[in-house]
């Protein structure tokens, strides 16, 4: 009796799944994977998206290592990093290449008493931290820094990212600027040989496991540290001033960068000069194949950038995510006309 | 009187009938070679994955050759790469849970098929039998969320200054309260196996003739000394089968333990550190693996993963299939 | 100490230490349970069932997830339990002494126990890396063949127990050995089929490892077979190592549903082998 319901049962099932599959099959979605740190903004544009224009935008944010991989495989219509990738890489991949959106990397910690801001460090300081050297909160090096603040004797408990994260590839590109010993010892990439630590998954998994363990530090994108309450701390700048993580302090670093120049737009926004520029600021890009498999999705791609860059500012500055400069999007949407096109050799952006 | 019942049966009733019989013989055949394929299927499914396992890994294995084995390196912006961190990490995580599982496990079985109170065998049965059924996510989670910061703002802690001054020891305890790592790993881990531990042990004990047991009975002997020296000789390879396959089921279990492990590529004398399991790296860098010596790494960490298991499954398999032999199954 | 005493002394330990081990079992038990329906229970609401996944910072549901996971399941099990089955009866019935049915009844078992990340690693080179996309497809075939060797080895253990009799009676009215099995042996055992069926769904309903990398994921409403797809482990994986609290409570109440599911059908499997063992 049981066996003839289930026998009925996957019957239905089976010819939904079929009736359901045909009927949805026609349906197209922007499939896109990659950084986590534009995540919060990506997910927020695509929702504000769907709900203007119907478009859905499916992204996974698998981090920039898992993004870049993707897009080289064209399992997904595009790819998002914070690592640009040179020119050479672009030209041997297919790809093109360029910003979507500007933030900022913010250390954060979890120590009883301490509240966002009040904590202020140098990259000797930190670099150190990674790197081991200093295991204590209490630690002369960190109070020098600090003079009014209360350090318990804490184990520091590093947090870094176990996973391919242009993320990553910022701050110790960070590090390996101001710390010779840094670069020697580790160097910069997506990922690299931590010294210490503990591996989390993606700029989520950072947030979360400083939000859990007692004297832990880690570096996320700023909307993480602020929409999940981290406590951030200000850092000393190239210029040697003690900044404070916020969209003008992002916005003084990403001012000097030459956009117009670089192929591929690559550029690097980190330890810029300024008084008031942030020392860990970053561009996030996207990654589109020069001669998409499926045009149309392509297209429907480039249409939602472009809304993006005209309707998306107010939302990713709610974020604290800095938007391009005007000029730099001209110089993007061109870019999409000379570089992506059908396989007819039309340009697929309008 | 014959002719009677041969007169009975009229030429037009043999053909449809004879027509019926070669349909049946072909559904027959049909079904017979049907199920056959069926069998070859699962055969073959086997060698698709050990060869789809070496196919993937051959980059690896022409790039590192034996020296994979050994390296502790794991560097993807070199594109150096070496299992033995990920190996000892599944190691000591699942001599951790056989450490706790074996000794409850097998506690647990004695419990019901001896101590219980009759009334309970069933409902406590049942529940040991729950444990096993709850999917290892679940594990994971809870382990993240609740045991992870216990253990951080508690025992570990209590652990690091008990053993501070201890010789080995110290170095066995040491280090910065992580909450997650080995230890919390091993500990997940050794719950999850524990009712596969204690529910073989206790089939195994219960085809123990009574008669034994009560011979032992009527000489003296305490239920202790039954337990140890009548009953578990006699099903020692019964137990030592499914010892072996809850140390298969730790050595690949994945989700429980990339939660709580901290994924950190380094082998570290102390167990309250973080580490890595083969099952875990995969879990955690295979989609993002850019470049095929990194992909392949990962799938050559699958391929030694899946022989290690499955030499550790092989054995327990044979000892089991011994003692079904020895009842007579 | 008399040598009576000191050996009353071990009992008495042994007993205290094995009542030790089954409580400490229990405690496990009731901790995660607990944990789980404590936490879990406080996210249930009807929007779970009707809304989808959302993004960070915003309300939302597991709909998608659970359609998603039915889905998969339901293919993988259909495509996987009439394999086992087929198979397990060739190893009771007709290759019953072969020595064939040997070599496969041990890779099976290997198979069943074998970690299921690798059955992921190998959907993922044979489907995946050749379709060029992650599919629905690609995770059905893999909870496939996670389900094969459950429904193989109760298929063929419950074929083994009919009496040998039943089948000579059939065969002496003159049936073909596939009747014999059809209506003879299949309706005899019909029980225990249908719960290695049921304990296979609920082996596969709780499996995250093998989906992380065939069908991904999915944050929008898709019954498409031919394109990533949403599940409820996967979402739980994200979801709980997220830092967003409403995020982490749709963890907890999804692996609710999929606890509440799994026990459901090993309760109703374990129903009918003890209706079976009594009738």
């Amino acid at each position: 009796m049981i066996s003839s319901l289930l026998k009925r049962a996957a019957v239905a099932v089976a010819g939904l799944g079929v009736a359901a599959s045909v009927a949805f099959a026609g349906e197209a979605t922007i499939s896109g994977a990659g950084a986590t740190f534009p995540y919060p903004i990506y997910a927020k544009w695509a929702d504000m998206y769907q709900k203007d224009t119907g478009t859905k935008l499916n992204y996974q944010s698998i981090g920039s290592g898992g993004g870049i991989k993707q897009v080289k495989a064209r399992t997904v219509t595009f790819g998002a990093s914070d690592q640009p990738l040179k020119a050479e890489d672009l030209d041997a991949a297919g790809l093109t290449q360029w910003p979507q959106i500007i933030g900022g990397i913010v250390p954060v910690v979890n120590i009883d008493g301490v509240n966002p801001g009040d904590l202020t460090l140098d990259g000797a300081v930190i670099t150190k931290i990674f790197l081991g050297e200093i295991k204590s909160w209490d630690d002369a090096a960190i109070k020098k820094l600090n003079p009014k603040v209360k350090l318990p004797e804490l184990p520091i408990v590093v947090a870094h990212r176990s996973d391919g994260s242009g993320t990553t590839f910022n701050f110790t590109n960070y590090l390996s600027k101001v710390s010779a010993d840094w670069k020697s010892k580790v160097g910069e990439n997506s990922a690299v040989e931590w010294p210490t630590g503990v591996g989390a998954k993606g700029n989520e998994g950072v947030a979360t496991t400083v939000a859990n363990t007692k004297g832990a530090i880690g570096y996320v994108e700023y909307a993480y540290a602020k929409q999940n309450k981290l406590t951030y701390t200000k850092l000393v700048n190239h210029d040697g001033k003690v900044v404070a993580p916020t969209s003008e302090t992002f916005q003084a670093a990403a001012a000097n960068a030459d956009w117009a120049t670089a192929p591929g737009f690559y550029q690097i926004l980190t330890d810029q000069p300024g008084a008031k520029s942030w020392p860990i600021t970053a561009a996030s890009f996207i990654l589109l194949p020069k001669q998409p498999q499926d045009a149309p999705i392509a297209s429907e791609a480039l249409k939602f950038f472009g809304w993006a860059f005209t309707s998306g500012g107010k939302a990713a500055e709610e974020l604290d995510y800095i938007p391009l400069p005007q000029t730099v999007v001209a110089l993007i949407k061109k870019s999409w006309a000379a570089n992506v096109k059908g396989a007819d050799g039309k340009p697929l952006s309008n | 009187m014959s002719d009677l019942a041969l007169a009975a049966e009229p030429a037009t009733e043999v053909k449809p009938k004879a027509n019926a019989l070669t349909r049946l013989a072909l559904f027959d055949r049909l079904f017979h070679w049907l199920t056959f394929l069926a069998a070859i299927i699962v055969l073959l499914l086997l060698a698709g994955v050990i060869i789809s396992l070496i196919e993937g890994s051959m980059p690896a294995i022409r790039a590192f050759g034996f020296g994979f084995l050994s390296s502790q390196a794991w560097n993807p912006v070199t594109d150096d790469y070496g299992a033995l961190p990920a190996i000892y990490g599944t190691v000591i995580t699942s001599m951790i849970a056989m450490l706790v599982a074996v000794p409850v496990g097998l506690g647990v079985a004695v419990f019901l098929t001896e101590l219980c109170p009759h009334a309970l065998r069933r409902p406590i049965g049942m529940a040991i039998e729950l444990l096993a059924g709850i999917p290892s996510i679940i594990y994971g989670i809870w382990g993240l969320f609740v045991l992870a910061p216990f253990l951080q703002g508690h025992v570990q802690p209590a652990l690091i200054s008990l053993f501070a001054d201890a010789p080995f020891l110290s170095s066995l305890f040491a280090g910065p309260p992580y909450g997650i790592g080995v230890l919390t790993a091993g500990l997940i881990l050794g719950v999850m196996v524990l009712p596969f531990i204690a529910s073989i042990s206790r089939d195994v004990f219960e085809t123990v003739p009574p008669v034994l047991k009560e011979a032992a009975a009527g000489v003296g002997c305490t239920t202790f000394e039954i337990m140890n020296h009548v009953v578990m000789p006699y099903t020692r390879t019964g137990l030592i089968g499914g010892i072996m396959l809850g140390l298969g089921r730790a050595l690949g279990e994945t989700m429980a333990v990339t939660f709580v492990i901290g994924n950190a590529h380094k082998i570290s004398s102390s167990i309250l550190s973080p580490g890595t399991t083969i099952s875990a790296t995969i879990a955690n860098e295979f989609t993002e693996a850019v470049g095929d010596l990194y992909t392949s790494s990962l799938i050559e960490l699958g391929l030694i993963l899946f022989v290690i298991t499955f030499v550790v499954l092989a054995a327990a398999r044979l000892m089991l299939m011994r003692i079904e032999r020895k009842a007579g199954g | 100490m008399s040598l009576y005493a000191g050996r009353r002394a071990n009992n008495i330990v042994a007993t205290f230490l094995c009542w030790a081990a089954a409580l400490f079992g229990l405690a496990w038990l009731i901790m995660i349970l607990g944990a789980l329906i404590y936490e879990g229970a406080k996210g249930l609401s009807p929007a779970v069932f009707t809304e989808m996944t959302p993004p960070p910072g915003s309300a939302g549901g597991l709909m998608n997830a659970i359609a998603g996971s039915f889905l998969m399941s339901a293919i993988g099990v259909a495509v996987g339990a009439p394999l086992g089955l087929l198979a397990g009866t060739y190893m009771a019935e007709y290759g019953r002494y072969a020595k064939i049915t040997t070599v496969i009844r041990f890779i099976n078992d290997i198979l069943l126990s074998a970690p299921s990340i690798v059955v992921g690693l190998f959907v993922y080179t044979v489907l995946v890396a050749q379709m060029k996309h992650f599919s629905a497809i690609a995770g059905s075939g893999a909870l496939a063949i996670l389900v094969i060797p459950v429904v193989l080895r109760t298929t063929e253990d419950m074929l083994l127990l009919v009496p040998g009799s039943l089948r000579e009676a059939a065969a002496a009215l003159g049936l073909p050995r596939s009747y014999v099995i059809w209506h003879v042996a299949y309706r005899a055992a019909k029980s225990g089929l249908v719960t290695g069926v049921l304990l296979a769904i609920a082996r596969v309903s709780g499996e995250t490892a093998p989906l992380l990398f065939t069908s991904l994921n999915n944050q929008f409403w898709s019954l498409d077979l031919n394109a990533p797809m949403a599940s409820l482990p996967v979402v739980i994986f994200q979801f709980a190592l997220s830092p967003y609290r409403d995020w982490q409570q749709l963890a907890w109440t999804g692996a609710l549903l999929i606890t509440v599911t799994v026990l459901i059908l090993s309760i109703a499997a374990r129903a009918l082998s003890a209706q079976r063992r009594r009738g």
